[in-house]
């Protein structure tokens, strides 16, 4: 399987701050990959590095085989990115920002038109593609801002945080269009610090603390390595404690030799979330 | 701007309108310079400033696209090259001052008829909205927050405009401060 994005012990340093530290990672062409992490985790500056805007204090990045620090031009012809923040020219229409973004990448006139109403139409945007941008709502911008990122046909597509700020229902319906993105044949990079985000999308994870990759590996083996089954017990009505098991009868026969003091008691899958605070003593939204 | 336009061009056009009242009509009538009436004398001034405060901030529009809505990072992650951009975020600068300058000559072309507008006139207005464009898209990603922004209008722009011979004769000042 092709390797699309290769980083070889990246690094990057702020004074004494590692805010990426050592970080050897392959994403696969087709694949959606996610980086899980808290805020501050070092997410954001491994995509600023893979997509040319931060330089790398030291190890190597390569997108599609194109070094990011060496050949950036070849980079940002490879790459389609989702910014965290609504990036769009918030005083354009859907459809002006998406022609100014096309005629950054080179797109000639009949080709421009043409995509830009294949892709209105693929995410449904076709009755508010002559709307201001100001004027949509939060998730109508971000599709916006997705079909912006595939006008030049990129070979990964990345994704910070995309959903961050949408309603439930929003956010479900994004999900949908980047599964069927990935489905079309899309490789998608996301970061998310979303639990249920990355569980619902992505064939992989990789999980990111304090600059570090400290486990990766697809949702369901980085549960089964923990114990598919978690037991939470309430201990003198405070302190909630967390037992992982292979899988329910093991967890059964746990609950039954506990001590008859211990009334509250769950039995549940194991999510990411529970991988996460195992691996790292921290929950993932914790700054 | 398209859309903006009528804002964008009172906003800019308020302040020299103001300076051409206050300074033109109110502070100044009764004087002469140079045999010129002193709403005569200051009108040229006034253009340059325009030119000056219009195209710097209308490049200088950078470091909020830059810093606030990063709205700069999708040029940078376009195959185009630094230079090309810098150049690209200098002439809306340009464009912004001359239509400023444009309109302001415009008004003071009906106070004043017989003002000359010379080809070295028009030259010198183009080159100084280039050179302030260029400074306002320097400033701009040079400087780490709007409040940069802000100290560099208020230490250099606005010691300009007062002092360089817009609003009086440079032959009225002391020797030493002439040099300045």
């Amino acid at each position: 399987m092709e390797e699309l994005v290769v980083t070889e012990g990246l690094t990057k340093t702020y004074g004494e701050i590692r805010a990426v530290d050592g970080l050897n990672l392959k994403v696969h062409s087709g694949e959606v990959f996610g980086f899980l992490g808290p805020n501050g985790a070092g997410k954001t500056t491994t995509i600023r590095i893979l997509n040319t805007l931060t330089k790398p204090t030291s190890g190597g990045a390569w997108v599609s085989g194109f070094d990011v620090v060496k050949e950036p031009d070849k980079v940002k012809k490879v790459i389609g990115v989702v910014q965290q923040h609504i990036s769009l020219d918030r005083d354009l229409t859907v459809r002006e920002n998406m022609e100014f973004h096309a005629r950054l990448h080179h797109l000639g006139a009949s080709e421009r038109k043409r995509r830009i109403n294949e892709l209105i139409d693929y995410v449904g945007l076709t009755e508010h593609a002559d709307r201001i941008v100001e004027q949509l709502s939060g998730g109508m911008k971000r599709r916006a801002m997705i079909v912006n990122a595939l006008l030049h046909q990129p070979d990964v597509l990345f994704l910070d945080e995309p959903t961050v700020g949408l309603d439930a229902q929003t956010r479900r319906r994004l999900w949908d269009l980047i599964r069927r993105l990935n489905h079309d044949g899309t490789t998608i990079f996301l970061t998310t610090h979303y639990i249920e985000e990355a569980e619902a999308l992505c064939q992989r994870v990789g999980i990111i603390h304090l600059g570090r990759l400290i486990s990766i590996g697809n949702p369901l083996a980085l549960r089964q390595k923990l114990g598919l089954v978690t037991v939470e017990t309430l201990v003198n009505n405070k302190d909630t404690r967390y037992q992982y098991f292979p899988d329910r009868v093991a967890a059964s026969s746990y609950i039954q030799d506990l001590p008859h003091d211990v009334k509250t008691i769950i039995i549940r899958e194991s999510n990411l979330e529970d991988v996460f605070v195992e691996l790292t003593g921290q929950k993932v939204g914790d700054d | 701007m398209r859309r903006n336009w009528l804002r964008t061009l009172a906003t800019s056009l308020m302040a020299p309108l103001l300076y051409l009242v206050a300074f033109g009509y109110g502070l100044g009538s009764g004087i002469t310079i140079d045999g010129y009436s002193y709403l005569e004398f200051v009108i040229p001034g006034i253009i340059a400033l325009t030119a000056m405060t219009s195209s710097f901030n209308g490049a200088a529009k950078l470091n909020v696209d830059r810093l606030f809505y990063k709205s700069f990072d999708e040029c940078l992650m376009s195959p185009i090259s630094l230079v090309s951009l810098a150049i690209g975020k200098t002439l809306i600068g340009v464009v912004r001052g001359l239509i400023s300058s444009a309109a302001l000559l415009a008004v003071a072309l009906l106070i004043s008829p017989l003002l000359i507008v010379s080809p070295l006139f028009v030259l010198v207005l183009v080159l100084s909205c280039f050179v302030f464009a260029f400074l306002g898209v320097f400033v701009a990603l040079v400087a780490k927050s709007h409040q940069d922004m802000g100290n560099f209008s208020s230490l250099v722009l606005l010691p300009m405009t007062f002092l360089s011979s817009t609003f009086f004769s440079l032959s009225q000042l002391p020797e030493g401060l002439k040099s300045v």
